[in-house]
């Protein structure tokens, strides 16, 4: 049996044709038999884990990019949890682990040690989730773009705490429901206008780079890596990954509602260079927010006999206003 | 060479001798000068092969430290009182992972009320967070300990702070012997880290430990800690042999042996840091025959982590009684240092006092101290004195807060109670 497999022309509902249809140098890092497993196999994430995901395709970009030479910071959270089951270890990279809040300062440091050593292939990059980034390790996150080091910093924003049981942090939208939401306010789901979208304050550093994507697009994720990997300075690259435990969504469901979030403008998908929006990666087929909301059980107070059609309305008006402000249906 | 500096600066020119590859800079009085001084070295090119990172925060700088050392490189950083406790949930980390990183503590009291003068409360806060401490006596003693606590921290891959006093350290210009790059070449050695994150041998650091194995490997950071113990006195000895002076070790005695002519102390004075030159003039002053031949003698700590508990024992063999001082509370029970000693003494049968002094600057006057040991010697002293605390200050505040319910806030009132006073120790 060789390792070709049966080559299918059209993967529906991707807007992709076949990797195999294209060129070697052409097919995405994934597609290469000798892509580096960064996060190998064996790890104990959920099914579907969108986070893990995330994190295997960017490493391995990353690693593909540095020729292998790569260091990693990553930050308290799932993807530290259920990587490092010791004495397992899914990580085929030199990788630390300190604290919650400290990822992009640790990686700072690394970056100092590569320079004085003269080590100057090796590249660091520093992970974490939503709640590692946006709230706990924010200080530490704007430290490192003020001064411009030496460090990519990836975010896989599955938009609550999950590590510690879904509770709410700075990069849970509206309405969505977590365990901690449901206190605050007469709504189960998560206050609006709170919250804050972190890629459009690493835009304010005016680094050199900021990129989001999904996990719904493997090669827009691993071209703005492997851009990133080009470029010296702080970049910074944040990622929708969708989680099943906190989003009471399917397993098979991932990739599906990454693409989703960023086909109903949702999530934005851009990249912006010293602070400039510089492209987006407009959308395909535009639809409505319920086509996105409507699978995921931390949404399902909003479908219930009398929707909250309010609630969706505001939750349309936002994905209409990253429309505008990204310019998401004709793409920059 | 000898030479007139500030003790910050000195300091500042001992790390740089040490060849630090990464420096964390964060502003936070009084260690402020010691960061600038070697930011200027590296700017004048004097210490090369050196970053110096300014940071936000010192968590950030503990932050960087941890990142740099993992990375195989000499990382440096300086800081004290609030600092100390921003940073000290990785300060906690850098030693759980074995990272040997030198910390620079001008110590200074904490907060609130808050307060930029000197005490000890800062780093005996940090006393069980796995971190070697060694405390310095005099500026030349804190530029040593810096030149040690790089080898020593390296040999056991284990974190060091160098504490100095805040301001009466940090900020006096004293003469120090400056050793030379070739002198300090010869005693450390480069840095070659036990771990170290290299793409060409993969290594993943910090994994999570869980009940099967958290015992030992904490029980490693206390044998680590147990090794220093044999450690320090022979790197005082190494260190002799290349510098040609007496510096660190676990204690230093004085008066205390019956050596020099001097008789056997029944008194014997327990303190760390710079205190101990005014305890030693004191001491002096006492044990003249004219003013009572009181038989006191001093014993100086000077790793208080570990704890030397045998060296204690020891040096308090033949005394009738110890007086811990110490710039320091354990709120609630008493003395920090004086617990510690207490533990070392144990059925040795001694009289022992502590003396809580000093705290926030409060400074600690000879006449003060005569009056104390005088006291101690008579053992009329209470277990637990309170030097030169103002009772009337205390008493008032108290009162106030019997009779009214909404006393406001204390630390205020009890500065209305003293009102405006000239800038001067007290």
């Amino acid at each position: 049996m060789s390792n070709q497999q049966t080559v299918k022309f059209y993967q529906t509902g991707t807007f992709t044709v076949g990797n195999r249809l294209l060129a070697p140098e052409d097919r995405s890092v994934q597609a290469n038999m000798q892509r580096t497993n960064s996060l190998n196999s064996g790890h104990r994430a959920c099914q579907g884990c969108g986070e893990a995901l995330g994190a295997r395709y960017a490493i391995d970009a990353a690693m593909n990019a540095t020729n292998r030479q790569l260091i990693a910071a990553n930050a308290t959270g799932c993807l530290e949890v259920f990587s490092t089951p010791y004495p397992e270890t899914s990580w085929q990279i030199p990788w630390i682990h300190s604290l919650f809040g400290n990822a992009a300062a640790v990686a700072t440091g690394l970056a100092a040690a590569m320079k004085v050593k003269g080590k100057n292939n090796v590249r660091v990059v520093a992970q974490g989730g939503d709640g590692g980034t946006t709230d706990i390790g924010f200080g530490c996150l704007s430290g490192m773009f003020e001064r411009n080091d030496d460090v990519l910093y990836i975010c896989y924003d599955n938009e609550a705490y999950m590590n510690t049981g879904v509770q709410r942090s700075s990069a849970t939208p509206g309405a969505a429901r977590t365990a901690t939401t449901m206190p605050v306010g007469a709504e189960p789901g998560n206050v609006f206008g709170q919250g804050k979208f972190v890629p459009a304050i690493a835009m304010a550093h005016e680094i050199p780079y900021v990129a989001t994507a999904t996990v719904a697009d493997l090669r827009d994720l691993e071209a703005k890596v492997t851009k990133a990997m080009t470029i010296h300075g702080a970049r910074y690259i944040h990622i929708l990954v969708p989680c099943p435990l906190g989003w009471g969504s399917a397993s098979h469901d991932t990739i599906r509602l990454a693409r989703l979030a960023k086909e109903t403008g949702l999530f934005p998908v851009f990249e912006a260079e010293y602070g400039e929006l510089k492209s987006t990666l407009a959308i395909r087929r535009q639809v409505p927010v319920e086509d996105y909301l409507k699978p995921q059980k931390r949404f399902a107070h909003l479908f219930g006999k009398t929707p909250a059609v309010d609630t969706i309305a505001r939750i349309q008006a936002q994905a209409d206003r990253n429309i505008r402000r990204y310019k998401l249906l004709e793409g920059v | 060479m000898l030479k007139q500096c500030e003790g910050s600066h000195a300091v500042a020119e001992a790390v740089a001798l040490c060849r630090p590859e990464v420096i964390c800079a964060y502003p936070i009085s009084p260690q402020t000068h010691i960061v600038e001084g070697i930011g200027e070295m590296v700017k004048s090119g004097e210490l090369k092969n050196c970053e110096f990172i300014n940071v936000e925060s010192e968590f950030a700088a503990m932050s960087v430290a941890i990142g740099a050392s993992a990375g195989g490189a000499r990382a440096y950083t300086a800081t004290a009182s609030q600092g100390l406790l921003f940073m000290a949930e990785a300060v906690y980390n850098a030693s759980g992972l074995g990272l040997p990183i030198v910390m620079t503590v001008a110590n200074r009291a904490i907060g609130a009320p808050i307060n930029i003068w000197n005490d000890h409360s800062d780093s005996l806060s940090q006393r069980d967070c796995g971190w070697i401490q060694l405390f310095a006596e005099t500026n030349q003693e804190a530029l040593d300990l810096h030149i040690q606590a790089f080898k020593l921290a390296e040999e056991l891959s284990l974190p060091i702070m160098v504490c100095m006093d805040g301001f009466i350290l940090t900020h006096a210009y004293e003469r120090v012997d400056m050793p030379t790059q070739a002198q300090v070449d010869a005693f450390l050695p480069p840095y070659e880290p036990r771990q170290v994150l290299d793409p060409a041998d993969p290594v993943s650091i910090g994994a999570m430990v869980g009940p099967e194995a958290f015992m030992e490997v904490r029980y490693l950071a206390h044998a680590k800690q147990m090794q220093a113990l044999e450690r320090i006195p022979q790197l005082a000895e190494e260190f002799k042999a290349v510098f040609g002076r007496d510096s660190g070790g676990l204690t230093h005695t004085y008066c205390a042996d019956g050596v020099d002519g001097n008789d056997g102390a029944e008194t014997i004075v327990i303190a760390m840091g710079s205190v101990l030159g005014t305890i030693k003039d004191t001491v002096d002053e006492m044990r003249k025959p004219e003013n009572g031949g009181h038989k006191i003698g001093v014993l100086g700590i000077t790793s208080f982590r570990p704890f030397p508990l045998e060296a204690v024992r020891v040096a308090l063999a033949n005394c009738k009684r110890f007086v811990v001082l110490e710039k320091s509370l354990a709120v609630g029970i008493g003395g920090i240092v004086a617990t510690n000693v207490r533990m070392a003494v144990t059925g040795m049968g001694l009289k022992g006092y502590t003396v809580v002094a000093g705290l926030g600057g409060r400074a600690i006057t000879m006449k003060s101290l005569t009056g104390l040991f005088d006291k101690a010697g008579r053992d009329e002293l209470e277990p637990l004195t309170f030097l030169d605390l103002d009772w009337n200050v205390v008493n008032n505040q108290l009162e106030r807060e019997k009779l009214v319910r909404r006393s406001g806030p204390a630390a205020e009132a009890m500065l209305r109670d003293i009102g405006a006073v000239a800038a001067r120790n007290y």
